[in-house]
């Protein structure tokens, strides 16, 4: 079929609407239409990967409008890899967010429905998409919606976070506007090969250069790159758990898909490697990011924060590594962007699944968890060591990558600051697994064997089965990493 | 060489892990589960035994699993030096489950399941280290034995193990990620593979200081292996349940790190680069330091696991030490330790968790007179002293012997000194407890209540008579073991 392209995004889109309108029926058809939408985006997805593998990059035209005037889906081997991962997760967490949806958002659960799949539609569009303006727009969609899933989440805190939020994201969505126009004023054209085309003869242009630094500042605002971090901890931890678990895998990342893409597609990377200073400093801004999200994370006492600030951390991975200006540190930040989505996403099920039964995650409330919820806290540990980088979990693979790029490179503070990461990324979670580990310190500790039994409050089945699923894909794409880089990878980079 | 392709060490690894589900499932039922490791170890046992006559005859065994890059896989290569280890783990983890079962239920602990499962994976994991075929894979089974074993360090779950387990981590994995992670890279980034060959991975891409630098990364970052200044960790592991301290912390963990040791200096860097480079002496002089320290430091701990522990730190460097005498003769006698000093060490550790089941007693101070009671264990535990001091008949008189020869084969007589006075320091240490243990008085004696034997349940009695009397053969027949490092090493 031709349309999957197009499908892969339109059906969330269309899902959200007909489950908007069903809830006038009946309430409870929101929720299996939405699961459909997401389904036929995965099964899309899945079918386009495989015709790009087989046959090359494909370009769908929106209503047959020809390029540069009409708006034109570019679909080569890495967003078809970053639409397959992002619309798989996008319907795993609808699986096991029935039941988690139904705790804390009860009385506005199709509303969630209808705001998260509008948000997988901006995701998906974002990452398909080879037009500048449309991207700039679904971006938007993608914001937007967050916004108001943040409001939606911690009654109390959630709104004065989404309030931060918005104003941050403003500010990084004009950002990105600006360097829009200022391209659109050297080029006038919108659609990335075009751009691409036409910027090799203004090589030198003032004009050209604001532009990609305003674009790229404005994406970085959006991944919380530090500096640029500040509102996302806030917002990923007061949103409700359901949203947590998919924005906290997600929306980063596919912002640094964006990033790449306008590096690679768009200005090219010889562009961007002319003056090594800049890159230069991208790379040593990236350390001081991944030491600063490590320390900050090691710094909280709450399991959410925590996670929030690893993921400040892991994006100073991945900035690095495309940064890094050689095919090991791009193929490390690419294989990144899949790893950390992935383990990301096991880690905040597993922790769902946590909150679903304790009400909050403070870690001094963790104690004896391995004999409450044996199967929740398997998953959180192989999360856990992919985070730290323990073969052959797929965490191991990309820190590989990219610390042999930046061996090529030189860049030995930045493999330095990797390793640090993971030291003490090692040192927060055996603290949180002591914690679990430890039953909890009680009056008459003088008797060393009196432990009593354990009862086991596990949380239910459909998402234990989700994040044991996620939690032992950790292992395969590990295993396979060799295949991922040689089909995927290596050949987009060529 | 001939290489064959086989499934058999993916079996070997993968046996001890699919049966812990079936350990999970009987949890209720004691006797079923305990069947089930038994079942499993045998299996473990016969699949390695029956690769034997192949790699006797000089060949390898190979398997690749998945390979992410050029040059760097997961994949499994049985040579001689694997061979060796992965038989003394798999036949000592049988023994060490007969005296599991005597040891947990005798003390009525509780998580036994727990114990019995973590236990199998750290197995799998050792078999897996032993058939590395390259350095990668084997950083991941090494990585995964340091989590494996983190709950039963910290089994007790009280404060103490807290601490113990907290300080066991951070020296163990610390280490390995801190070190060895990007020394392993930097390997990889400057010869394109990790694959293990006896002429080493480098040709002439490293500088002097650069290789020096490198190894030392390699040395101290192998902490399982105990080298000083990482080695506290292994006397913090002493909390944990007694068959952990005896296969895990004389055997299993600890010779992974040796054996890991040992892989970087024959297999990644080659004997003639190191020998080139002058750096055996570096190495050489970094055990001895570890050597006389620990046995000096033995010497004055009261608490019997602790100075067994402390011994054990001593003993493991003399493996590195004949390997990095880097004459053939060395090695064979550093390498051939690896066996003669389990087949000891674990049997005193066997004999220290017979005597704590039996008397409640922990401290050396309190076991004069004890022989009396408990003739057999300690007529074990002598066998066991005698073969980690190197004395006749025991098969640690065949590694001590062929390490002193081996030094004055590379002369280096100075380091010949190390090794005698190390042996004199093991026998003050270990000899008293035994002369006390026959001729001292106990507080009842000098009560004069008569003294009848009380030895610990059959269970603690039968796996230490075995491994003593092992001790003793291999004074014997050192031959299979000899042959297998001839052949793995090619000397």
């Amino acid at each position: 079929m031709d349309n999957y392209p197009v499908l892969i995004v339109v059906a969330p889109l269309l899902a959200a609407l007909f489950s908007g309108l069903a809830v006038w029926i009946e309430e409870r058809l929101s929720y299996p239409i939405a699961l459909t939408g997401l389904a036929i985006s995965v099964f899309s997805a899945f079918n386009v990967l495989l015709q790009v593998i087989t046959s090359g990059p494909i370009q769908y035209r929106m209503a047959g409008w020809a390029p540069p005037m009409g708006i034109e889906y570019r679909i080569d081997l890495l967003n078809a890899m970053v639409l397959l991962l992002v619309s798989s997760i996008g319907f795993l967490n609808l699986v096991a967010s029935y039941k988690s949806v139904k705790q804390e958002i009860y009385d506005r659960a199709p509303s969630f429905y209808i705001v998260y799949l509008l948000f997988m539609t901006g995701l998906l569009g974002v990452t398909a998409t080879g037009d500048l303006f449309n991207l700039y727009v679904l971006i938007e969609i993608t914001s937007l919606t967050s916004y108001a899933m943040v409001a939606l989440g911690d009654r109390d805190r959630g709104p004065l976070a989404s309030l931060n939020y918005v104003f941050i994201g403003v500010i990084g969505a004009s950002f990105y506007l600006l360097g829009v126009g200022y391209l659109y004023m050297q080029t006038g054209s919108l659609n990335m090969a075009d751009v691409a085309h036409i910027l090799q003869s203004h090589q030198e242009s003032s004009i050209v250069l604001t532009a990609f630094i305003l674009c790229i500042i404005g994406l970085w605002i959006k991944m919380a790159f530090f500096p640029m971090h500040v509102w996302l901890p806030n917002a990923y931890s007061y949103s409700p758990v359901a949203f947590a678990r998919v924005v906290a895998p997600l929306m980063t990342k596919v912002m640094v898909y964006v990033m790449i893409r306008l590096m690679i597609t768009v200005f090219g990377l010889d562009y961007i490697f002319k003056s090594p200073f800049l890159a230069d400093a991208v790379v040593w801004l990236a350390s001081i990011a991944i030491i600063f999200g490590a320390v900050m994370a090691l710094a909280q006492k709450n399991l959410k924060k925590m996670l929030a600030y690893i993921i400040v951390c892991e994006i100073g991975y991945m900035v690095g590594g495309a940064w890094m200006g050689n095919q090991l540190g791009m193929t490390g930040a690419i294989l990144h962007i899949l790893n950390d989505a992935l383990m990301t996403f096991a880690m905040f099920l597993a922790v769902g699944n946590i909150v679903y039964k304790l009400k909050d995650v403070e870690l001094f409330n963790l104690t004896g968890l391995f004999g409450k919820m044996p199967w929740t806290m398997a998953g959180f540990v192989l999360a856990a060591f992919s985070i730290i980088g323990v073969p052959p979990t797929c965490g191991f693979f990309s820190k590989w990558y990219l610390i042999l790029g930046a061996f090529e490179k030189g860049a030995y503070h930045f493999a330095a600051a990797l390793v640090i990461s993971s030291l003490i990324c090692a040192v927060l979670f055996f603290r949180v697994f002591e914690i679990c580990f430890f039953p909890p310190i009680s009056e008459d500790s003088g008797h060393k064997k009196s432990h009593s039994p354990v009862v086991m409050a596990e949380a239910p089945v459909s998402m234990l089965i989700v994040s044991g699923l996620v939690s032992l894909s950790l292992i395969v794409v590990g295993l396979y990493s060799g295949t991922i880089v040689n089909t995927i990878i290596i050949p987009f980079l060529k | 060489m001939e290489t064959i392709i086989s499934i058999k060490p993916l079996m070997a690894v993968l046996v001890s892990l699919l049966v812990i589900p079936a350990l999970i499932s009987s949890s209720d039922k004691p006797n079923v589960r305990e069947s089930w490791i038994f079942v499993a170890g045998t299996i473990n046992l016969l699949l390695i035994l029956s690769m034997l006559p192949v790699i006797l005859a000089g060949k390898q065994i190979a398997l690749t699993l998945f390979e992410f890059a050029p040059g760097a896989a997961i994949a499994f290569r049985v040579d001689g030096l694997g061979m060796l280890f992965a038989i003394v783990a798999a036949s000592l983890y049988i023994v060490t489950s007969i005296y599991s079962i005597g040891y947990m239920r005798g003390l009525n602990e509780h998580g036994q399941t727990r114990f019995v499962s973590f236990f199998a994976l750290a197995i799998s994991a050792t078999i897996g280290a032993a058939f590395s075929a390259n350095l990668l894979t084997l950083y991941l089974f090494y990585e995964i034995l340091s989590l494996a074993t983190y709950p039963l360090v910290a089994h007790h779950q009280d404060e103490k193990s807290r601490i113990s387990g907290r300080r066991y981590l951070t020296f163990i994995l610390g280490t390995s990620i801190a070190l060895v992670l990007p020394a392993m890279i930097y390997c990889y980034h400057v010869t394109g593979t990790l694959e293990f060959s006896t002429a080493g991975i480098f040709a002439d891409q490293l500088s002097k200081p650069a290789a020096t630098v490198l190894l030392l990364m390699f040395v101290f970052g192998f902490a399982k292996a105990g080298i000083m200044p990482f080695h506290t960790w292994l006397p913090a592991a002493m909390v944990a349940p007694t068959p952990v301290s005896a296969l895990l912390h004389a055997v299993a963990v600890v010779k992974v790190g040796v054996f890991s040791i040992v892989r970087v200096m024959t297999g990644i860097f080659g004997v003639d680069l190191l020998a080139d480079f002058n750096l055996g002496v570096v190495v050489m002089s970094i055990a001895s330091v570890t050597i006389l320290t620990a046995s000096c430091i033995a010497l004055s701990q009261d608490e019997l696991k602790r100075r067994l522990a402390y011994s054990t730190i001593s003993q493991l460097s003399y493996i590195i030490f004949g390997v990095a005498l880097l004459s053939p003769q060395g090695q064979l006698g550093g390498v051939i330790h690896i066996a003669m000093h389990a087949f000891g060490k674990i049997t005193l550790f066997f004999c220290a968790g017979a005597i704590f089941v039996a008397t409640g007693k922990k401290y050396i101070s309190q076991m004069s007179g004890l022989g009396k009671k408990m003739p057999f264990t300690f007529a074990a535990f002598f066998v066991g002293a005698l073969g980690v001091i190197g004395l006749p008949p025991t098969g640690g008189f065949y590694s001590k012997w062929n390490l002193i020869l081996g030094t004055l084969e590379a002369e280096q007589t100075i380091f010949m000194l190390v090794l005698l006075v190390s042996s004199f320091l093991n026998a003050f240490y270990f000899l008293p407890i035994v002369y006390k243990g026959f001729f001292g008085k106990s507080e009842e004696e000098n009560e004069g209540t008569p003294v009848k034997i009380q030895e610990a349940n059959l269970c603690l009695v039968i796996p230490l008579i075995i491994t003593a009397i092992i001790s003793i053969v291999l004074f014997f027949y050192p031959t299979v073991f000899v042959n297998l490092i001839k052949v793995g090493l090619g000397i």
